[in-house]
């Protein structure tokens, strides 16, 4: 059906509403990518075979949605009204979960999540440490509709803030609003949304294009990949009211190719989004025309840059381009272009909706609204969580990620991406936001957060992200090409015990002449991972280099293996794990380890229970 | 025109130029490796980086690329920008050890090799300036070459490194290559010429007799133009 007018929509939005009862229990379960891996789509079919046979269709919904952000523990399944949170469920646990606990409020403990640093039980889903402190305005949504239904997401008001523009407001309006909410990009630079609208719709050119950086390339990031996934309409939405303020008519949307479950449910809305109405030729008889393609990407880092990006959307090789000219002016086809990522389109409805006001209320001085960042590494809660603006790194760790696990302190966290920095524990309580993880050698980047404990050696990591670089250096200009070997050359050295008195001085000089020298922001910010650790962890630089030795036990050149004659019981597990075959002793007598042979996997660390093995 | 300062010295140019060009037009030099007059500029080397100042902001730009502007004060040996030189230079000369090119430029600006670094033994002395590439595309118009790979593994070369279909043996790319690291070579008769692995016959000038140019270009040249390939046959200077 098609709507043609303000009134229709209303009126369907209505019909949907009346025709929902928020009583009715309803089994969601996660069906992104995280969940999925775990057998998700299975299970959506067995809850609903389990329903048909019974014939309980009348009593229960079920609702296969995106993704909730807690993908450790999926698949996950939380049951409405109560929002019962139940984690790895299993096939045999659905006709159990259905007749216990959705029709008879029994519940079932095996399939609660247990607060690691409490051992409690948790029942609902908003007690769960790890949702209570975030505040999920743009992510939130996913839980609650699926991705392939536009009922849905007319249902939780989808396409009222596009409504709210197209009746009344001018494009200066909204561009005043945003800016007014002072919106910064989520895609890395932080830039200021507002304005970048504002000078595309100032630039001369037709057509003017608006563009969705879906390419997300950054590892373990998936924070875009989850809100494409599993709230397609509100990027959608965002879109269309960034190109009534801009004065475009045409998008396009930037997908990684990896990405093929986000390409499917973004794909399957634009279609319905045309079906309806909501997007194509003067919509909602507004006057107002847009459409969008969707173009998956080209495989490479790099292709998230702005002006690789386009490259690669004119079919040419995915470089970047050294210009001195805002893609504002001259972007994509040489037209005026106005490229936003994927987080920042879905904060414009909210902000649409419920006023800049609103949004400025939330967050520090300069960063407003939320950010969502994906949680990893040394950390007992992983996923992907959604903080406002001005949360301290400490509250982020400790409560919502539940601290370090057992047996490790923590040492660092670095945010920023492959590119981004390491903070130590001396700034865990500072508010974070886009200025200020940029004054302590970081930055906010796409979201990325790895947690690191004291097993971590930070010349290591540094060799890590700038080999990450290196591999996706598009190899255009000399110093980054180039450049970013040889400092990984150095920390090869420098990690396997043939570091020379100078070589920091020599990466810092590398790293200053990589970011004035570079062509793109890629080689201009991979010095960070190493000026970074550089700065807060130098004695562990000069622990390297000049006593040869790697403090944090990791660089398998610099270490040895010992078994600590006290703390051995003589168990034998070490012996019979050991691949090198390299550790003997009598039972229940200490036991040695034979340096010769000893490869440096660390295996006998890792197995012994009485902390017996100990590196030097 | 457009008044600006470069290295102290107060000099105009013509708007929409380059600080390139503003530079050399006035008698200051600034090293360049990948820039040619007649090709895109890439600025890929980053070797004629210089440093602006607007204002209170100053920053490092590539002077192939950044037109002038008014007012702009512009420091082509700045420490930044000694550091961005320097570095350039140090990371060809262990891309390229043997490239004279490379090492006599480096001696004019006073660069030495960084002794960290290892030189590379597999470059040849392809610094990957992006000329060839560019002069095939561009100007010959059959863009035989291009780019494989990324990163440090980026190279210049066919299709599958087989010999191309599209290439027509001008050697054009040789002639514009900085270093001579494309080679293309004569037979010692002058029948064939060897380039990127494709053997072609050269054709005799039907006067002098001299073999002056591969068949191939020949009837590229004829099929473009719509001169009479009879008319080719003979070479440019018995025309
Ligand atoms: C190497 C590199 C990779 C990038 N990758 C992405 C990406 O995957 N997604 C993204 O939104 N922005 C990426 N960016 C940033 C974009 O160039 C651009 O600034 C951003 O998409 C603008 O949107 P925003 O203002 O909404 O953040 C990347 C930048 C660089 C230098
Ligand atoms: S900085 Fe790196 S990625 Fe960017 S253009 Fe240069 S070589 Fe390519």
């Amino acid at each position: 059906m098609k709507i043609k007018s303000f009134k229709e929509l209303k009126s369907l939005r209505e019909k949907i509403s009346n025709s929902r009862d928020p009583e009715k229990n309803c089994i969601t379960i996660c069906a992104g990518t995280g969940c999925l891996a775990y057998g998700a789509q299975s299970l959506v079919n067995k809850f609903k075979a389990e329903i048909e046979k019974d014939n309980l269709e009348e009593e229960i919904d079920i609702r296969s949605t995106g993704c909730h952000g807690f993908c450790e523990q999926g698949p996950v399944v939380v049951i409405y009204p109560e929002k019962v949170f139940y984690r790895r469920v299993g096939l045999d646990d659905a006709a159990e979960v259905i007749h216990k606990t959705v029709l008879n409020g029994e519940i079932l403990d095996r399939l609660l999540y247990t607060d690691p640093s409490s051992g409690e039980k948790i029942i609902h889903e908003d007690d769960v440490p790890f949702y209570k402190k975030q505040m999920r305005l743009v992510f939130g949504m996913n839980g609650q509709i699926d991705p392939k239904s536009l009922e849905d997401y007319l249902a939780i008001g989808g396409y009222s803030a596009l409504a709210k523009v197209l009746n009344g407001m001018e494009p200066g309006a909204v561009i005043e609003e945003v800016k007014k909410a002072n919106l910064r990009g989520r895609g890395g630079g932080g830039f200021s949304a507002g304005w970048k609208w504002e000078s595309t719709r100032k630039a001369k050119g037709d057509p003017k294009y608006v563009i969705c950086n879906a390419d997300e390339g950054d590892p373990g990031a998936y924070m875009d990949r989850s809100l494409l996934e599993g709230n397609p309409h509100s990027i959608l939405e965002g879109m269309m009211i960034g190109a009534y303020a801009i004065g475009s008519n045409e998008g396009y949307i930037y997908v990684r190719n990896e990405y093929p479950l986000a390409v499917k449910n973004v794909t399957i809305a634009i279609e319905k989004g045309r079906e309806l109405g909501v997007l194509g030729e003067d919509i909602l008889d507004s006057g107002f025309s847009f459409d969008i393609k969707v173009n998956r990407g080209g495989g490479a880092f790099v292709c998230g840059e702005s002006s690789a990006l386009f490259a690669s959307l004119e079919g040419r090789t995915g470089e970047p381009r050294a210009k001195y000219i805002h893609a504002t002016d001259r972007g994509l086809n040489n037209k005026p272009t106005n490229l936003n990522n994927v987080e920042t389109w879905a904060n414009v409805p909210l902000i649409i909706n419920k006023g800049a006001e609103w949004y400025q209320s939330i967050g520090t001085e300069n960063s407003k609204g939320t950010k969502i960042f994906s949680l990893v590494g040394k950390i007992n809660n992983t996923g992907l969580v959604e903080i406002p603006m001005g949360m301290t790194l400490r509250e982020i760790i400790e409560d919502i990620g539940g601290g370090t696990p057992k047996g490790g302190k923590f040492k660092a966290v670095q945010t920023g991406g492959p590119s981004g920095g390491c903070i130590p524990e001396q700034f865990l309580d500072m508010p974070i936001d886009f200025d200020a993880l940029t004054k302590v050698g970081s930055m906010m980047g796409s979201g990325g957060m790895i947690v690191m404990d004291d097993r971590t050696c930070m010349v290591d990591v540094a060799r890590y992200f700038l080999k990450f670089l290196e591999g996706e250096s598009c190899g255009k200009c000399v110093p980054c090409r180039e450049g970013v070997r040889r400092m990984r050359e150095i920390l090869d050295d420098i990690c396997e015990g043939r570091g020379r008195e100078g070589d920091v001085e020599i990466l810092e000089s590398i790293s200053h002449a990589l970011i004035d020298g570079s062509l793109c922001a890629l080689g201009a910010t991979a010095p960070n991972p190493v000026l970074s650790t550089i700065k807060y962890f130098r004695e562990e630089y000069s622990a390297h280099i000049q006593e040869k030795k790697c403090p944090a036990g990791v660089c398998k050149e610099l270490i040895r293996y010992k078994i600590d004659e006290e703390n051995c019981n003589g168990c034998g597990v070490c012996a019979r794990l050991c691949p090198a075959e390299c550790i003997s002793g009598e039972k229940k007598q200490p036991h040695v380890i034979d340096q010769e042979k000893c490869i440096k996997c660390g295996s006998c660390r890792e197995s012994c229970k009485f902390d017996a093995v100990i590196v030097e | 025109m457009v008044n600006l300062t470069i290295d102290k010295k107060k000099v105009q140019a013509e708007e929409g130029s380059t600080i390139l060009k503003a530079a050399q037009s006035n008698g200051i030099e600034i090293p360049t490796l990948c820039y040619h007059d007649e090709l895109t500029t890439s600025g890929a080397c980053r070797l004629c980086s210089v440093e602006i100042k607007k204002g209170e902001r100053t920053r490092i730009v590539t002077s192939c690329i950044y037109q002038v502007e008014k007012g702009l004060i512009v420091n082509t040996q700045s420490e930044r920008v000694m550091n961005v030189r320097r570095l350039v230079l140090q990371l060809l000369m262990a891309r390229c050890p043997e490239s004279e090119i490379i090492r006599e430029l480096a001696e004019k600006v006073g660069v030495k090799p960084q002794p960290r670094f290892k030189p590379d033994e597999d470059k040849g002395e392809c610094i990957l300036c992006r000329q060839c590439v560019e002069v095939c595309e561009e100007v010959v118009e059959v863009s035989a070459i291009g780019f494989s790979y990324r990163g440090a593994d980026k190279a210049v070369g066919t299709p599958f490194v087989e010999p191309s279909r599209a290439c027509i043996g001008c050697g054009a790319c040789a002639y514009v290559c900085p270093t001579g690291h494309i080679k293309m070579e004569e037979s010692d008769s002058g029948k064939e010429r060897v380039i990127w692995d494709k053997t072609f016959k050269m054709v005799a000038c039907k006067v002098c007799g001299r073999y002056f140019a591969p068949q191939e270009q020949l009837e590229y040249i004829g099929k473009k133009t719509g001169v009479p390939l009879s008319k080719l046959y003979t070479c440019v200077n018995c025309r």
